[in-house]
């Protein structure tokens, strides 16, 4: 029960994506180029994403409890430092070249198309060497305390 | 280069139910619903519950473009502007990015701003001005 709520949660996340343009490249890269091919739609897909997890998270939260799990595993962090922007700043510069975000390649991925795949492959390959940068950059902050 | 049409109404009904995805995981798991560590905890679990969830997500996710060519008749657009090559380098960079960022669109950009997280405001404020950046040396600066 709970795998299949988590598989509804993913279709439908999937098909948004699929029918708001965030799984085509050059809309995604039209959105950013207001300079050249300019296409606002990728802000009613912010737009529209965002109010609706804004009050829809509203009413969950305010439950002790999710329905499926014993609690809610929310992010707590609220510090600001230099993985976070930088990485995020990093994250900009792939995203304005490849035009594909993980959240619009995921569900991209049902399609089958090859440049898809080329992307995701990558994606994973920068997921893996950064998470092996991380290890080794923890092991040396151990070595050194 | 290629032109898109403005779809406003699409994108709109698009974006709310990526947002309804997102509020029926929390509702349901209790969980974020972050395409890089969904990704990241299918790839290196951590155990087997951790890693089924993330698993159904996924799957359901690729789904998605296969719903929608059921109703449709056709799957979404996918239209792709950029060489195999620089594909290649712009997903490398942008699973560094995510990784070291602690997560994307979906992660900081939906779920994060909507609980207004100032570590989530902060990451989409950067990622679209570096994307924003990008796309225009790509385009009017280094491109014809």
């Amino acid at each position: 029960m709970k795998l299949f709520f988590a598989y509804l949660s993913g279709l439908i996340f999937g098909v948004g994506i699929s029918i708001s343009g965030m799984a085509n490249p050059a809309k995604v890269l039209n959105f950013f180029d207001i300079a050249g091919t300019w296409d606002p739609s990728l802000a009613f897909v912010m737009g529209g994403a965002l109010i609706v997890t804004f009050i829809g998270y509203r009413f969950v939260l305010k439950r002790p409890t999710p329905f499926m799990e014993k609690g809610f595993q929310l992010p707590t962090r609220r510090d600001l430092d230099l993985p976070l922007v930088g990485g995020s700043a990093v994250f900009g510069i792939g995203w304005g070249i490849a035009g594909f975000c993980p959240g619009g390649a995921l569900p991209a991925l049902g399609t089958g198309r090859t440049e898809v795949l080329i992307f995701v492959a990558a994606l994973l390959a920068g997921i893996l060497a950064a998470k092996f940068i991380q290890s080794m950059l923890a092991n040396r902050a151990t070595a050194q305390a | 280069m290629i032109e898109t049409a403005f779809t406003p109404l699409q994108s709109l009904g698009g974006g709310a139910l990526i947002g309804l995805g997102a509020v029926l995981l929390m509702a349901t798991m209790g969980r974020v619903m972050g395409a890089t560590g969904i990704l990241a905890g299918v790839v290196q679990p951590s155990s087997l519950s951790d890693w089924s969830w993330r698993a159904a997500v996924l799957v359901g996710m690729i789904s998605g473009p296969l719903v929608v060519l059921l109703f449709t008749g056709e799957f979404p657009a996918i239209q792709v502007p950029i060489s195999t090559t620089m594909m290649i380098i712009g997903g490398f960079i942008v699973g560094i990015g995510v990784t070291f960022g602690s997560g994307c669109t979906s992660g900081h950009g939906v779920c994060g701003m909507a609980r207004l997280s100032p570590r989530s405001i902060v990451a989409t404020l950067t990622f679209m001005i570096t994307t924003g950046i990008t796309v225009y040396v790509v385009r009017h600066v280094l491109g014809s």
